[in-house]
């Protein structure tokens, strides 16, 4: 097995008394998509927001690229990170939200360039050709100059792709990103997440999309009760789960 | 049959019927009462010779008055500036992490919240008497210069001192709202995208939580420019205080306050309309379009009429 792109290893996570991620291990490696399903409150949204640090972890480590996330290994240490450099690290890192979360004051343009002309230095034609560019991968060139509210929800959710992208990031994390639309738009954010997993971008993905995990997915996990109690490729998982609880739930989503 | 009855051609095309407004009679009563009551009001203005209207004339724009004028503007405008500086500061100790700042900030809220404005301005006149001299250098340590309070903190500096934190205490509490009042997920968003902590601030959450604090911050500035009649006590040369002086002078009372309300008034319509326009400006992205603003309504009203006469002349009539 090559190294991977992401590592996740044994991963605990609270809130208080209620314990959310209970020793999960996970590893992607370079160009797989990796979906995750389960019942909800087993902890994948959680377990999805560890990796960019978004949450903190208690015990365990994520790796992404080889590099520790939200810490840095001295030794038998990982110190803390502070808060810019954790922030670095999220550049490589692409993250597509439930509810979008563009940003209503922005044009389309500007919500895929600002990410790219916050960091470091780079010049503005430059990050405005790329994002023109990656607004016509999502089919949106036409859409340039609205802004988001003008939008319906799928064109809203393909601008958010774009802008995750625009950082030009090692994986993208998608946490549930066709929950909040109408059934009727599902398709097309499916389709756009559909090439970008054939372009050989890395992805990680929580959805309750059974097509989609069968049809585009390397590797199936499913989580309940903050573990990964199954994994592997689309048709052991989908077809012959080994885990009752697997198959419980799947009984319930097909 | 078992097709629904309306499924059936209608007996007649729909453009055949004119639509006949419904009568208001009600509307026409109250708009006279209302006219009526007015046109008395107007009346009792003009033609009761205690207002004093040729006087009101002639000192309007009295140079003493213009003057007077400038400075209450001059104030508004440094305490507003220096307020809501000092202001966003506090809002934005009072959102971070650390305890020590949340603390300093809600105290000097609630100090300056709770002490009346002329008391606070009474302290910063007096406050040569509290401390003769300032000195700037180590704290607790040794002074490298020191200067007389009396030089430091003249009576207009004490009043712009007093105006602005006692503003400030208000305006921490509009901005601290308005960035409450934007949605969680768009600092997460920034986060995730690693955007960094500065342009998160003013670049993600500022410009949404403006359309938050301009109302509330327009309330403010219009208020402080008749707030800044409180000063009259310092015997400081703005509006209210120098038509109290002329008016002891001349003894027309009356008149001279209807000067400073008129004044107060303008100023006040001014900033009004200058409110609407950076509401607009902060609103962009809010509707799928903004609505017009008067002077487009206007201008719209003026190109229609022509053609709305020739379509009137030609077709006559029809529903209206």
């Amino acid at each position: 097995m090559s190294t991977p792109m992401v590592d996740v290893r044994g991963v605990h996570k609270s809130y208080g008394p209620l314990k959310v991620l209970r020793g999960v291990d996970l590893q992607v490696r370079p160009g797989e998509v990796t979906v995750i399903i389960g019942p909800s409150g087993s902890g994948k949204s959680t377990l999805l927001r560890t990796i960019n640090h978004l949450e903190k972890i208690d015990r365990g480590y994520v790796t992404v690229d080889g590099e520790f996330i939200g810490y840095r290994r001295s030794g038998d240490r990982l110190y803390e990170l502070r808060e810019r450099d954790i922030l670095r690290q999220r550049a490589k890192i692409g993250f597509v939200f439930q509810n979008f979360n563009l940003f209503p004051h922005l044009t389309v343009r500007q919500n895929v360039t600002e990410a790219p002309l916050s960091g470091r230095r780079r010049p503005r034609d430059q990050v405005e050709a790329l994002a023109d560019e990656l607004l016509e991968q999502v089919g949106l060139s036409d859409k340039a100059d609205a802004y988001p509210r003008q939008l319906s929800g799928g064109q809203q959710q393909r601008v958010a792709i774009a802008r995750a992208l625009a950082l030009r990031p090692k994986v993208v994390l998608f946490d549930e990103p066709t929950s909040a639309l109408d059934p009727e738009l599902v398709g097309e954010v499916l389709e756009v997440m559909k090439n970008l997993a054939r372009s050989g971008t890395t992805m990680i993905v929580v959805t309750h999309e059974i097509g989609f995990a069968r049809e585009v997915a390397d590797t199936v996990a499913f989580m309940d009760a903050g573990r990964i109690i199954e994994h592997g490729p689309p048709p052991q998982v989908l077809d012959s789960p080994r885990h009752e609880r697997t198959r419980a739930f799947l009984a319930k989503v097909l | 049959m078992t097709a629904p009855a309306a499924i059936e051609a209608p007996a007649e095309p729909a453009g055949a019927l004119t639509v006949v407004k419904a009568r208001r009679p009600g509307r026409w009563i109250a708009g006279a009462v209302v006219l009526v009551l007015l046109a008395m009001a107007v009346n009792a203005l003009i033609t009761n010779p205690a207002w004093d209207w040729p006087v009101v004339g002639a000192y309007l724009f009295h140079p003493s008055v213009v003057h007077a004028v400038l400075f209450t503007v001059e104030l508004t405008a440094l305490g507003i500036a220096l307020g809501f500086l000092l202001g966003t500061v506090l809002a934005l100790m009072r959102l971070s992490r650390v305890p020590l700042l949340v603390s300093v900030a809600w105290g000097y809220v609630w100090l300056f919240r709770s002490v009346p404005l002329i008391l606070q301005l009474l302290f910063w006149y007096n406050l040569a008497a509290l401390y003769k001299h300032i000195s700037f250098g180590v704290p607790f340590g040794p002074a490298f210069f020191s200067v007389e309070s009396m030089d430091l903190i003249g009576p207009v500096t004490a009043a712009v001192l007093g105006l602005a934190l006692h503003q400030a205490a208000y305006a921490a509490e509009i901005v601290r709202g308005g960035f409450l009042s934007v949605d969680p997920g768009q600092m997460e968003a920034a986060a995730a995208l690693g955007i960094p902590r500065a342009r998160q601030i003013f670049r993600i959450q500022l410009p949404q939580a403006m359309r938050t604090i301009v109302p509330a911050a327009g309330n403010e500035i219009i208020g402080l420019v008749k707030g800044t009649s409180v000063v009259y006590i310092m015997a400081l040369p703005e509006l209210f205080y120098q038509v109290q002086v002329i008016y002891n002078r001349n003894g027309r009372v009356i008149a001279m306050l209807l000067v400073a309300a008129i004044w107060y008034l303008l100023l006040t319509t001014a900033l009004s309309v200058a409110q609407y326009y950076v509401e607009r400006r902060f609103g962009r992205g809010q509707a799928s379009a903004l609505p017009p603003t008067p002077v487009q309504r206007v201008r719209r009203v003026l190109a229609v009429r022509p053609a709305a006469r020739r379509r009137a002349a030609a077709g006559g009539g029809g529903a209206r």
